[in-house]
């Protein structure tokens, strides 16, 4: 066991964990979010039971900024590994020949993700944090003195689409995840070694995900910015 | 017809040397001769001319024995698929154009003139564990005489189709060998001769191929398309299985 994660197929295989385990989030994030069109209220009581539940604020969350870091973290220490393995370029290369575009760009595709991340964190998690633990304000509330005012999640969310700008930037940044998971879906399979007979039905269930889920955050993203 | 031809053939005079990419004219180039024969063209004509040929590697010329190497118009082997440069013919090609020419690239194929590369750390890794020990005192049993499934028989003999000829690593942006490396597993993996062993193999010769300075596996499946072998991306897949068991087991 010792030294697994210093070889290719350790890191590779911890690559793929963390990307399975992301892939998961998302389907859970995407499935809360989507509440948000039809339901504002179940919305707001479920954002209020996944903000203040101890398992997921102390475990589950944790686990989850540590699955975040450790992909791009992993990610980018691969590419510069990978660099070194061929110090002169071809003078011409046909990658399109036996490649997809989104196969050999993971890494630009993931460093725009990176940038969208940050720019979601600003939004949502740290005022979140800010809130919860520095203001000290668990409630929930848009009113902490008035439980009559509701839970204030739902507002939060549908102010921060105001601004086009930023519904541009949540569009183009679901693009880049969608080229990121058209590969990545399917690669972490192979990386654990699932290549088997299920792997074509596998293929095809990665493109519905991988269009379908940042499509269905689009859709959320621009639902907002028409309907506040 | 026969093709006049601009080629752009990267020279380099000897390891320690820069090099860079020349240009060069053939004329009369028949779509019946083979790559490494318009080659051979172009260096009867620079002998003529008192100059240096082009230094490139050959042996069978029929497709077997992976010494061809060349990374010609961005793609190894050439435009065509499961052949080896021995193998691609001039009629991929058409009249006017322009064929650029490089040697494989990666660290771990350092070249030594032109268009040869050193691929001796692929034999490395071979000596790694590519390899079953037999007792051959005079009670060997003959290897059909073993029951093996039709099927895994099939699939190792498809792995050990592997010529060695580094493709996978030159058309990988990584420069990954894990192609190569996952097939020589797979063929000894899948059969009973190969079990003994399995576990010190996998271990050995992933290890070997991490110190020659190999890039990580992204599973852009480049190598399977332009192996002329066309080894399937489902021996990395079982090398990945076989690595992980066998770090588990110690």
């Amino acid at each position: 066991m010792s030294g697994i994660l210093n070889s290719s197929i350790g890191r590779k295989f911890a690559m793929a964990l963390s990307a399975l385990f992301l892939m998961f989030f998302l389907l859970q994030h995407f499935s809360i979010n989507i509440l948000s069109v039809f339901s504002p209220e179940t919305f707001n009581d479920v954002s209020h039971f996944m903000g203040t539940f101890p398992l997921v604020q102390y475990v589950l969350q944790p686990v989850l900024i540590f699955g975040v870091v450790f992909h791009f973290v992993m990610g980018f220490v691969l590419e510069i590994k990978n660099n070194k393995a061929r110090r002169i370029s071809y003078a011409k290369n046909n990658g399109g020949a036996n490649s997809s575009w989104m196969s050999r760009n993971m890494i630009w595709s993931g460093a725009a993700i990176l940038a969208f991340v940050c720019l979601h964190f600003y939004d949502f998690w740290f005022p979140e944090i800010n809130t919860k633990f520095i203001v000290g304000d668990m409630s929930g509330l848009v009113d902490p003195n008035n439980a009559a005012s509701g839970y204030r999640y739902f507002e939060e969310l549908q102010h921060k689409f105001v601004d086009l700008w930023r519904v541009v930037l949540y569009v183009v940044a679901f693009v880049f995840l969608a080229l990121h998971l058209l590969h990545g879906f399917d690669s972490a399979f192979q990386s654990v070694g699932a290549n088997n007979k299920y792997t074509k039905g596998l293929k095809r269930f990665s493109k519905i995900y991988a269009i379908g889920i940042p499509l269905g955050f689009i859709f959320i993203a621009v639902f907002h910015f028409l309907n506040h | 017809m026969d093709m006049n031809l601009t080629l752009k053939i990267w020279r380099q005079k000897n390891a320690s040397d820069k090099g860079s990419m020349v240009d060069y004219k053939v004329s009369d180039i028949s779509p019946d001769m083979s790559f490494l024969e318009m080659l051979d063209v172009l260096n009867e004509q620079l002998i003529n001319n008192d100059e240096e040929p082009v230094a490139f590697d050959h042996d069978c010329r029929e497709g077997i024995c992976g010494m061809c190497s060349l990374y010609i118009n961005g793609e190894a082997h050439g435009p065509d698929r499961g052949v080896t440069t021995c193998q691609l013919h001039m009629r991929m090609f058409k009249d006017g154009d322009t064929i650029t020419i490089e040697p494989f690239r990666a660290t771990a194929f350092p070249v030594v003139k032109d268009l040869i590369v050193d691929r001796s750390s692929f034999d490395r890794i071979q000596h790694a564990g590519g390899f079953i020990s037999v007792n051959t005192s005079g009670n060997t049993i003959d290897a059909n005489a073993t029951p093996i499934n039709k099927a895994d028989a099939d699939t190792a003999f498809e792995a050990a189709t592997c010529i060695g000829c580094g493709a996978c690593v030159a058309s990988c942006k990584n420069s990954s060998a894990m192609l190569f490396v996952g097939a020589k597993v797979s063929q000894f993996a899948l059969l009973p001769q190969g079990k003994v062993e399995a576990t010190d193999r996998v271990l050995n010769m992933v290890k070997q191929m991490d110190d020659e300075g190999f890039g990580n596996c992204t599973n852009t499946g480049a190598c399977e398309v332009e192996c002329p072998k066309g080894i399937s991306l489902e021996n990395i897949a079982r090398m990945n299985r076989e690595y992980l068991a066998a770090s588990l087991k110690g």
